[in-house]
């Protein structure tokens, strides 16, 4: 049988980012896939030279736009610690708001790219449609729809008002009726069942042996969550972590489903319990010491390592992104897939680029 | 696919989810972070935006012989933090609400104003 290598990527359709596989494969069989990575390394850790520990802020929120509130919280979090910063209560809130707030939008532009890899378009509107809400709500509450910008070292620098709850509460309600409109849909078509179900397996030893992080670890079995460190105002909200077993690709898209419509359930809890008080502690100094933080992004664990000597520069930032974590398992999925599964099972990792090499 | 049908006739039977963009363009929000823009009159080049800015895309200069003072950004390296906005001391930057609008060439917003001579402090304080 004669093996052939195919390139998948960088420029690949159902790509949204340049990855880029070398598949061999045999009679359309799957043998082997071997990456590539570095098309969009921008080097931005090395910036940590020439930007001070504030704006540094506004550089790590541009590691990855869609969990851009989540790497600055991260970040925040590890200069705190090492500055022994008490970060106000409803600073913590509102970041937590917040970062769910970025878990939605993120999990449902997933789940829409994820229809339109299989080819159901319209899908993908629908998620996308439902999506446009949580834009909204970050763009009237922070300023921007993306990059929100909204965390400080010590706090958070914009407040919601009563009116803008209540305003976020209504529109969560609707964007919750969307959502379980096409749960049947997304979980049960047979459509979707065909091209998922069964398709890249990854066991729960696996999973946890190649270091699987976030919802691909997660459906696989293994219940691991960042969130369980209780950081932010996650030690006053009780969450329950979504788990499958299957370890499939539908197993993993599943898993983002409940978790985005478990984060409205999150957004409201905190909105509820949100106390009065200031949005950032004042402090002086500048950070010196070791530091390593430890967040859960809409992809799985993120790990900041910073190094501070006492000026305003540190001397060095790392960060481990989740999609770094999962490209070893997803190595593991594709060998014995046919061809045309491959775009599916790639995406099902939530594959971003920028993210892994910053 | 049945499951889809009752969505997709809701759609059919329903307004269009998108907007015909140029012709029709939503309100935005109040907090928006739009184009950058600087109250020259109230500006005292002091430089602190210039310091801050993560993308340091703002340049103040100051000249002392003819009194006039020049601020300068280039909207294009301007990542639209506003982290400008909020040290500013005299509060004469500010976003308004709408986006830049497209170019085909580099603009840089050019600004020029006079530079204020700082009053004498008057009276010193009287010592208890
Ligand atoms: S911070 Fe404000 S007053 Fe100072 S130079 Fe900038 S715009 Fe002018
Ligand atoms: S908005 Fe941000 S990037 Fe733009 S000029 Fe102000 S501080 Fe600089």
């Amino acid at each position: 049988m004669a093996r052939t290598i195919i390139p998948f990527g960088p420029q690949h359709p159902v790509l949204p980012e340049p990855l880029h596989l070398k598949l061999v494969v045999e009679d359309e069989i799957v043998r082997e896939a071997i990456p590539a990575l570095g098309y969009v390394h921008r080097g931005l850790e090395k910036l940590a030279e020439i930007r001070d520990f504030h704006q540094m802020i506004q550089i790590v929120e541009r590691v990855c736009g869609i969990c851009s509130m989540v790497h600055s919280l991260c970040y925040c979090q590890g200069i705190e610690e090492m500055m022994g910063i008490e970060v106000p209560e409803r600073a913590k809130y509102l970041r937590t708001i917040w970062s769910e707030l970025h878990r939605m939008h993120s999990h449902l532009l997933w789940l829409g790219l994820f229809a339109d890899a299989f080819g159901f378009e319209s899908l993908f509107m629908q998620f996308w449609r439902i999506r446009e809400r949580i834009m909204d709500i970050n763009e009237a509450t922070t300023g921007s729809r993306v990059i929100v910008s909204v965390n400080v070292v010590g706090g958070v620098r914009q407040d919601l008002t009563p009116e803008q709850c209540s305003w976020i509460l209504t529109e969560l309600a609707q964007a919750e009726k969307e959502i379980k409109s096409i749960q049947s849909t997304i979980l049960t078509d047979y459509t979707v069942c065909k091209r998922t179900q069964g398709v890249g397996v990854l066991s729960k030893e696996q999973a946890y042996e190649l270091g699987a992080a976030g919802p691909t670890l997660r459906g696989s079995g293994v219940a691991q969550d960042m969130r369980q460190l209780k950081y932010a105002a996650f030690d006053k909200i009780d969450f329950e972590t979504v788990v499958e077993t299957a370890g499939d690709s539908y197993a993993r898209s599943k898993v983002r489903f409940r978790e985005a419509v478990q984060s409205i359930d999150l957004v409201r809890a905190a909105i509820a319990g949100l106390p009065q008080g200031d949005l950032a502690a004042p402090f002086k100094g500048n950070p010196e010491g070791e530091i390593i933080t430890r967040v859960e992004q809409p992809r799985g664990e993120c790990m900041y390592y910073m190094k501070g000597n006492g000026t305003k520069f540190l001397e060095r930032v790392r960060i481990r992104t989740p999609t770094f974590a999962n490209i070893p398992p997803l190595l593991a999925m594709l060998p014995g897939l046919e061809l045309a599964d491959v775009p599916v099972v790639v995406l099902s990792i939530d594959p971003c680029i920028s993210c892994t090499e910053r | 696919m049945l499951k889809m049908t009752s969505t997709v006739l809701k759609n059919l039977f329903s307004k269009s989810s998108t907007r015909m963009y140029p012709f029709e363009v939503r309100e935005p929000f109040p907090l928006y972070r739009g184009e950058l823009f600087n109250d020259i009159d109230t500006c005292i080049f002091c430089k602190k935006c210039a310091i801050k800015c993560p993308s340091q895309c703002i340049t103040v200069s100051k000249n002392k012989e003819n009194g006039t003072g020049i601020w300068t950004c280039d909207p294009f390296a301007c990542v639209y933090c506003s982290i400008c906005v909020d040290v500013c001391p005299t509060q004469s930057l500010h976003m308004k609400p709408n986006h830049r609008k497209p170019s085909a060439t580099r603009e840089m917003i050019d600004m020029t104003g006079k530079v204020k001579v700082p009053k004498k402090k008057a009276a010193p304080k009287k010592t208890e």
